[in-house]
């Protein structure tokens, strides 16, 4: 069995719902905060945090059981880990994989972490963009004002 | 027509630096120097004649507004101001994005200047006609770079491979950012002077040096004085300050006086963006390295070169036409 069968393991095999795997170690938290869960629905997670990983050094994994993410939810997960790989599981077994779409510009996923940049201007009717500069490390910039982000910031500044 | 927010910049805006190629740089100096004497008023040539200019600045300006609309006048076109802030719709609430929505019907290109960085890509993206960043917040201001620029050509006959000294605050100094961009892309070696508290943003330094910019940081004025082409002063700005106490610890801290250019170059020049306060003493106007009101005056034909530019009127060799 491999270093990654291995972790994969450590956490009950799910039913039904999503597993993400290859998400950069330490950032599970982050990746339920993209996709809002804070504890208060009643379906299972798992996470599993800073396990070997070849690709990555240390990854984590999050399972979540009974909410099958969409191609939506999924490419918001590129803010933090643009190289994780998702399963759709249905009746224990993989019905699907998905993989994360980065496209040249992510919009409307969070606002720029500059509070004098006209994109904070609440009553504007303007998209968040954002420019995907470089994946590795991933680095992007805001469309209006032309800042680099911080990621961490950024997390908190998720729409 | 396209007003979507999710827009793409007209073609002929000037954000940023990054919108000038380094040949569309020199031509527009070119075309400048052609309008001079149209500028200077000893020549009528009505090539913008029929179009018109919407000024929109809200922030203060003197030098910036008023050589837009000299410019656009010199060239026999007319100006629609905003006005004050305080006597517009925007007290009453309205976006930018309506302003804009609405000045894009009164004219044929805009000048807009903003508290908020950002503000003219926005604008750009909201409009059909194109955008002129005129200064938003702490970012651009791309047509001041072209004027400093066009006032360096006219000092030293080149812009490439100067030593130019950028002093004062250069954090929040919208001018120096988009200057510094511009002469490291000519291939210019910067001396950064500045407090370390407003030193140049890291990412811009970063930037300019992936771009082979040679760059000394330092916060000392007076060594650098020998072997600069040009010295940009500029004034700490006041306004851009969140905390009182820390303008305080920076104000006045570079001053320069006729007795420090004993020294220098004989061709060297001092620049500034104006208005200044104390960074340049009196006493340095009668000396023939003061250029900062020739820079001043620069605005109009800059201004003028680049708005015929963006409104894709080429300017001819020979201009005639006496007044």
């Amino acid at each position: 069995m491999t270093a990654d069968e291995q972790s994969m393991r450590r956490v009950t095999a799910i039913r039904n719902g999503t597993v993400i795997d290859h998400i950069p170690g330490g950032m599970v938290l982050q990746a339920l905060q993209i996709f809002n869960i804070d504890g208060r629905q009643s379906n299972p997670i798992s996470l599993v945090m800073n396990v070997p990983s070849r690709k990555l050094g240390t990854k984590d994994i999050l399972k979540i059981e009974d909410r099958e993410l969409t191609q939506d939810e999924l490419d918001r997960l590129a803010l933090i880990a643009p190289i994780a790989s998702v399963s759709i599981i249905r009746n224990y077994s993989v019905a699907e994989k998905l993989s994360i779409k980065l496209s040249d510009e992510m919009v409307n996923v969070a606002f720029c972490v500059y509070s004098n940049c006209i994109s904070n201007s609440v009553r504007e009717p303007l998209s968040h963009r954002l420019k995907v500069l470089n994946t590795a490390p991933m680095t992007l910039q805001c469309h209006y004002c032309g800042r680099n982000q911080n990621l961490e910031r950024l997390v908190e500044n998720l729409l | 027509m396209n007003h979507s927010p999710l827009g793409e910049k007209n073609m002929n805006s000037l954000i940023t630096m990054n919108d000038l190629t380094n040949d569309d740089i020199h031509r527009i100096l070119v075309d400048a120097e052609k309008l001079l004497p149209v500028a200077k008023g000893k020549l009528h040539f009505p090539l913008l004649k029929g179009k018109i200019l919407g000024n929109l600045f809200f922030e203060p300006s003197t030098r910036t507004r008023m050589s837009f609309e000299t410019a656009m006048k010199r060239l026999g076109g007319e100006v629609v101001n905003l006005g004050a802030v305080a006597s517009s719709s925007v007290v009453k609430g309205e976006t930018l994005h309506d302003t804009i929505r609405m000045v894009d019907g009164y004219s044929d290109v805009i000048a807009l200047r903003h508290p908020l960085q950002g503000a003219a890509q926005y604008a750009s993206d909201c409009a059909n006609v194109p955008i002129a960043n005129a200064g938003d917040g702490a970012g651009h201001h791309p047509t001041q770079t072209m004027l400093d620029l066009f006032t360096i050509k006219q000092a030293h006959g080149r812009i490439e491979n100067l030593n130019v000294v950028l002093v004062g605050d250069l954090r929040f100094g919208r001018t120096v950012h988009s200057l510094s961009y511009a002469l490291v892309r000519l291939g210019c070696k910067l001396t950064l002077v500045s407090p370390e508290s407003l030193r140049l943003p890291d990412e811009i330094i970063s930037e300019l040096t992936d771009q082979g910019g040679k760059l000394v940081v330092t916060d000392e004025l007076k060594p650098q004085l020998e072997d600069a082409d040009v010295v940009y002063m500029t004034r700490i700005q006041k306004e851009r300050f969140p905390d009182e106490d820390e303008y305080v610890r920076v104000a006045g801290i570079y001053k320069l006086d006729a007795d420090d250019l004993s020294s220098v170059k004989t061709d060297m020049i001092v620049m500034h963006p104006l208005p200044r306060v104390d960074e340049i003493n009196p006493d340095v106007d009668s000396t023939k390295h003061a250029a900062y009101f020739e820079q001043a005056f620069n605005g109009v034909v800059t201004r003028m070169a680049l708005l015929c530019d963006m409104l894709n009127i080429s300017i001819p060799d020979k201009i005639g036409g006496e007044n």
